[in-house]
């Protein structure tokens, strides 16, 4: 199959053309993804995500144990009634035994899931090697528990993974105040007689409920992932809890889409896996680009923070030099005699503080200049601010008051003013501290600035 | 400390207007709003609380009271309320309120976690978990509805956050995280409270705020229970005091107990008899050996005896 053919036969599967067993298979998935997504939030907020894992991986031993008894029973082992519902009971005892194991004094609760993961996990493993044995297990296609493969659904299972994504996000629709409040704050909920048993109970079965549904497709290693991975995505994009569980509930649907249509087109691949693999990519996304808590986001954030901060100490510094010079903070020989490094006047250039005179003189324009002065009383102001109230020395305070002079307010400056007893904005208050202004060396600026103004 | 009048049930007020409200308002009984008998409270089976009694001054005259709750760390300040909130199961003894058993008392207690105990980071706003002191008296399916979310906006403008309602929580100072717990148990308009140092780590004007508004909860006729680790202002902010180390050492109105000879009692000496039996209890190593050599002198030699000091104990998962 040429690279073409395969893209033609994705888009036809993501346009649901594929088919009626593609179609299917893709619509059950996203709800099953939806669901998982759903839940997972509130799994994740919970903290459960360990647990979810741990009840996954504890079906395996339900899923072959189911096809031994049937088979020994001489039913047909293969029945996926049977087999789920032998992982359902796996998992309710998997998920039985971390909490009896937590209450044990020397296990602590990350130690207890553990623990149950593995062993349960190994036993499937092994009781998965006596069902190869029997007549008929090695093609049951029991394997597929394991990573997933949507392939292998039939359009009746299908309808199964929707009628229980429904059911949980039903749950999760009727439930939502109480799951939303059991999450944040557990001990509130119990003094406020609030079903908080019922409500964690219910994330814990509606996580084995989509755990369970979902092995054929996603397969019990990566069900998990599933559950966790949209919600934790979807956390960067929002601050409100339903905005969460629903933007965790589409990502979870689109990689399900996605995932089970690539794995349609590549039949060799697991299903599970590249679900998963879309997931991961939708998480690194927001990661990365999230407006808010984005990487990038705070990098940007950071960075014109840094150039604020660099911007008002060169403002500052040149109408400091003026004031040293007896000059004007507009005039060229201020400019020079502030002495500015290169990064600092590139700073000032990109916020367009900076003209030049007819001599190509730089020179602050007349708004820069007045920010400058605004600045210069905003420090001058914490200082003394700090030198009578905190008991600094000028020389600490000078440090103190360049950071605080950078929360730019103007209720702190009425403040200030009130603290300090000025009457009005009165003159520029002297510094407290030598500024150490040195005048132009170069005549050359002050011939030319004399040159500018005849 | 006057023995309670025992058990009186709701039904003691004959002038209540028999309809359904009546169940919920506990009406000019005698009964006070908080009754501890007996309790005892253990952590794998090492008691932390021991037998301990208490009645919440009445506030059938219409005047509540604001309660200070002061003792050592590890004195069993939080567990005591924890205990009365059914959050820590009782090893012995019973609690009541207003005459009556925790299930039927629910909806006229209110409760100020530490602040420490949540995740300021979950994805809600400081409006909706104000609106939470209003899920009691909503059903269990039922969204929280228009009327909650004013009732909501209401409480923070009574503790001056109105304006931030919309913050997500995690973005509010501390002081501002404890007056938005202030406003979800206002919320719950409830007629008893227990709060769990709501004045820890916050700033000068959020205490003031907290302050007034629990005066106002007391002139309203309001009983709150305040664990409380300043001592200085005790007798500023509180009309009573329970000084509690393990046991109630005293209680009472803060004029009367709040003397330097029970402080003394609570801070001072400690009974370390008493620490190294419930060591033993909880079968901690060597305890039971040193409780026969506890009146030798201290070896000067060899390992300091730790089992004077209490033993850490591993609080129940919630």
């Amino acid at each position: 199959m040429t690279l073409q053919q395969s893209a033609a036969q994705l888009l036809d599967v993501w346009l649901l053309r594929g088919g009626h067993t593609a179609t299917a298979v893709s619509l059950g998935s996203a709800l099953l993804g939806a669901s998982a997504g759903a839940i997972g939030a509130f799994a994740l907020l919970r903290r459960r995500a360990l647990i979810a894992d741990a009840i996954a991986h504890a079906t395996l031993p339900g899923v072959a144990a189911a096809f031994i008894v049937a088979a020994w029973l001489g039913a047909d082992g293969r029945s996926l009634p049977v087999l789920l519902t032998g992982a359902l009971i796996a998992g309710v005892l998997g998920g039985i035994t971390v909490q009896a194991l937590s209450r044990v004094r020397l296990l602590s609760e990350d130690g207890a899931m553990a623990s149950v993961l593995a062993v349960f996990f190994g036993a499937g493993v092994v009781l998965m090697s006596v069902v190869q044995t029997l007549p008929g297990g090695g093609q049951a296609g029991l394997k597929n528990f394991i990573f997933g493969q949507a392939a292998a659904i039939s359009t009746g299972e299908v309808m199964l993974a929707g009628a229980c994504a429904i059911t949980v996000l039903l749950g999760i629709a009727l439930l939502f105040k109480e799951l939303g409040l059991v999450c944040f704050d557990p001990g509130f909920a119990r003094a406020a007689g609030r079903p908080a048993l019922l409500a964690d109970g219910a994330i814990v079965a509606m996580l084995l409920l989509v755990s369970v549904v979902g092995l054929q497709m996603v397969g019990l290693v990566m069900i998990v992932a599933l559950q966790i991975i949209p919600a934790a995505a979807a956390r960067f994009w929002t601050d409100r809890l339903w905005l969460t569980v629903v933007i965790s509930a589409v990502i979870g649907a689109a990689s399900c889409y996605v995932g089970a249509g690539i794995s349609a087109v590549l039949p060799r691949t697991p299903t599970g896996a590249t679900i998963v693999l879309c997931a991961g990519a939708v998480l690194a996304l927001s990661l990365l680009a999230a407006p808010r808590y984005g990487v990038l986001a705070m990098g940007v954030r950071r960075a014109l923070w840094g150039l604020r901060v660099a911007r008002s100490h060169a403002l500052r510094r040149v109408a400091e030099c003026a004031e040293g010079l007896g000059a004007d903070a507009q005039s060229p020989e201020a400019f020079a005699a502030a002495g500015l490094t290169r990064p600092h006047r590139l700073v000032l250039r990109l916020f367009g503080d900076i003209r030049l005179t007819p001599s190509a003189l730089p020179v602050l324009r007349r708004v820069a200049a007045r920010r400058a002065l605004a600045l210069t009383r905003a420090h001058r102001w914490w200082e003394q601010y700090l030198v009578s109230h905190a008991r600094h020395d000028p020389a600490h305070a000078d440090l103190i008051a360049d950071v605080l002079e950078h929360a730019d307010n103007e209720e702190f400056m009425e403040q200030l003013q009130a603290e300090l007893g000025l009457q009005g904005a009165g003159p520029m208050p002297a510094s407290p501290h030598p500024l150490g202004v040195v005048a132009p060396k170069f005549n050359a600026v002050a011939e030319a600035a004399r040159a500018d103004r005849t | 400390m006057m023995t309670p009048t025992p058990n009186t049930t709701s039904k003691t007020t004959p002038n209540t207007t028999p309809n359904t409200t009546a169940n919920l308002n506990p009406g000019p009984s005698a009964a006070p709003p908080l009754s501890v008998r007996d309790v005892t409270v253990a952590y794998q089976r090492r008691p932390v609380l021991w037998d301990v009694d208490y009645d919440a001054p009445s506030s059938s005259t219409g005047k509540g009271s604001l309660v200070a709750i002061v003792g050592p760390n590890g004195a069993g300040k939080s567990t005591l309320i924890k205990a009365c909130l059914g959050l820590v199961p009782l090893a012995t003894g019973r609690v009541e309120f207003f005459g009556r058993p925790l299930k039927a008392a629910r909806r006229l207690i209110g409760y100020v976690p530490q602040r420490e105990s949540v995740d300021w980071e979950f994805p809600v706003s400081a409006a909706d978990v104000v609106a939470m002191g209003r899920y009691g008296r909503l059903g269990w399916f039922t969204p929280v509805g228009r009327a909650d979310k004013l009732a909501a906006l209401a409480c923070l403008e009574k503790v001056g956050i109105a304006d931030l309602a919309d913050r997500q929580i995690g973005q509010l100072s501390g002081g501002q995280q404890q007056r938005v717990f202030i406003a979800r148990a206002l919320a719950q308009e409830a007629r008893l409270y227990f709060m769990d140092e709501p004045f820890a780590g916050v700033d000068a004007a959020t205490e003031a705020t907290i302050v007034a508004v629990l005066r106002s909860l007391a002139d309203a006729g309001v009983t709150v229970m305040c664990v409380h680790h300043d001592l200085q202002s005790v007798p500023r902010w509180f009309d009573h005091v329970v000084l509690l180390n393990t046991r109630v050492i005293a209680a009472g109105p803060v004029a009367q107990v709040f003397t330097p000879e029970n402080l003394h009692l609570t801070y001072g000496p400690r009974l370390t008899l008493l620490e190294q039996a419930g060591s033993a209890l909880a079968g901690v190593e060597g305890a039971g050996v040193s409780v026969g050599l506890r009146s030798a002198p201290a070896p000067t030699t060899g390992h300091p005896t730790r089992s004077g000091e209490p033993t850490r104990t591993r609080e129940p998962t919630p």
